[in-house]
């Protein structure tokens, strides 16, 4: 690719980038009443797409070969734990991710 | 910086504190990797700044060393980011009444940035506006520095940072669980892990996004149907 070619790539992956972005916000005019529907979806979509996202992140586990994703079972096990003692999120987070880079590093 | 926004960038900065760690390291992973490809460190901090949707920035890295292709560069842009569409929904509401800054809060969505402002709960005296905006403002800035310190000083690191990207996952399933802690039923959650595992199983890791999303929104809809339509004039 030439550069000129390789400027317009990059422009067309930002721009469909903020397309899927703004989309919504185009669609649902800030003066008009939101219809019912979407309303609801603004409501109802967010835990779902928080699941949505934790598997997103686990995509690349293997469970048949490697490690099994057990490293990934226990560490998410530490931050569900520590999660519901403490209740408090940084220490969750840096908790879990210390034990996956341990067992990552040492154990498997 | 008067008051206003002092108070809110203050309020802001401990949610991004997992996403500062995070973002440094998987931005530094970016820069290196597009040193790898052989570009120069131009391209991950231009590209930091302008798409700032970190799995397609990798994605993009692949794209720029094959032929000329821009209808395809699109069709796998809008595939890998349609999710965005499900987030704009969300952040329909808590996005009105940010004035000029509303288009700046849109244009940095990124997962991390739409998940914390989606979950957080703003403290009472504090501007949502420019709460939204410092950790969609932070959120890009380490992305950035961490980008442009991959891309010009490589592989550098003093320490072996391997499971360090860990952390973004360790986040999601913190903000995860806070929302199931915070919600009577639980439909919605569980819907959400149980398609996205079915059709991860199914469609396999490269196709089951878009599956999934419209599992989810069927689902949903069909669940909801007595909520949303009850309220719709009938005929």
């Amino acid at each position: 690719m030439t550069l000129t070619q390789r400027i317009i790539t990059i422009a067309v992956i930002a721009a469909c980038t903020m397309l899927t972005r703004f989309l919504p916000f185009f669609l649902i005019s800030p003066g008009k009443p939101t219809p019912k529907y979407v309303q609801y979806l603004g409501r109802a979509l967010p835990p779902a797409v928080f699941g949505l996202l934790v598997v997103y992140c686990l995509k690349g586990v293997s469970l048949f070969t490697g490690s099994h994703g057990i490293p990934e079972l226990i560490a998410i096990g530490v931050v569900i734990v520590l999660h519901l003692w403490k209740r408090q999120m940084l220490l969750s987070i840096a908790g879990g991710t210390i034990c996956y880079m341990l067992l990552v590093q040492l154990v498997f | 910086m008067n008051h206003v926004k002092r108070n809110a960038l203050r309020a802001a900065f401990p949610h991004t504190i997992p996403i500062l760690t995070g973002f440094l390291f998987l931005g530094m992973t970016y820069g290196i990797y597009m040193r790898s490809l052989g570009f120069s460190a131009v391209y991950p901090m231009v590209m930091s700044l302008t798409i700032f949707a970190g799995s397609m920035e990798f994605v993009a890295g692949k794209l720029l060393l094959g032929a000329f292709d821009p209808i395809q560069a699109a069709v796998l842009t809008l595939t890998l980011n349609a999710r965005h569409l499900f987030y704009g929904i969300s952040m329909l509401d808590k996005y009105k009444g940010a004035g000029e800054k509303k288009c700046y809060l849109i244009f940095g969505m990124c997962d991390e940035t739409f998940s914390v402002n989606c979950s957080a709960q703003v403290p009472e005296g504090v501007d949502r506006g420019w709460f939204y905006f410092f950790v969609t403002l932070l959120d890009q800035l380490y992305w950035f520095t961490g980008a442009a310190l991959g891309g010009l000083f490589g592989a550098m690191l003093p320490f072996n940072t391997q499971g360090l990207d860990f952390v973004m996952t360790a986040m999601f399933v913190v903000i995860f669980l806070e929302q199931w802690l915070k919600e009577e039923r639980h439909a919605s959650s569980l819907l959400g892990l149980g398609l996205s595992l079915l059709c991860l199983t199914v469609f396999g890791a490269d196709g089951f996004l878009i599956p999934s999303m419209l599992a989810i929104l069927a689902a949903l809809t069909l669940m909801g149907r007595a909520e949303w339509k009850k309220e719709v004039p009938t005929a």
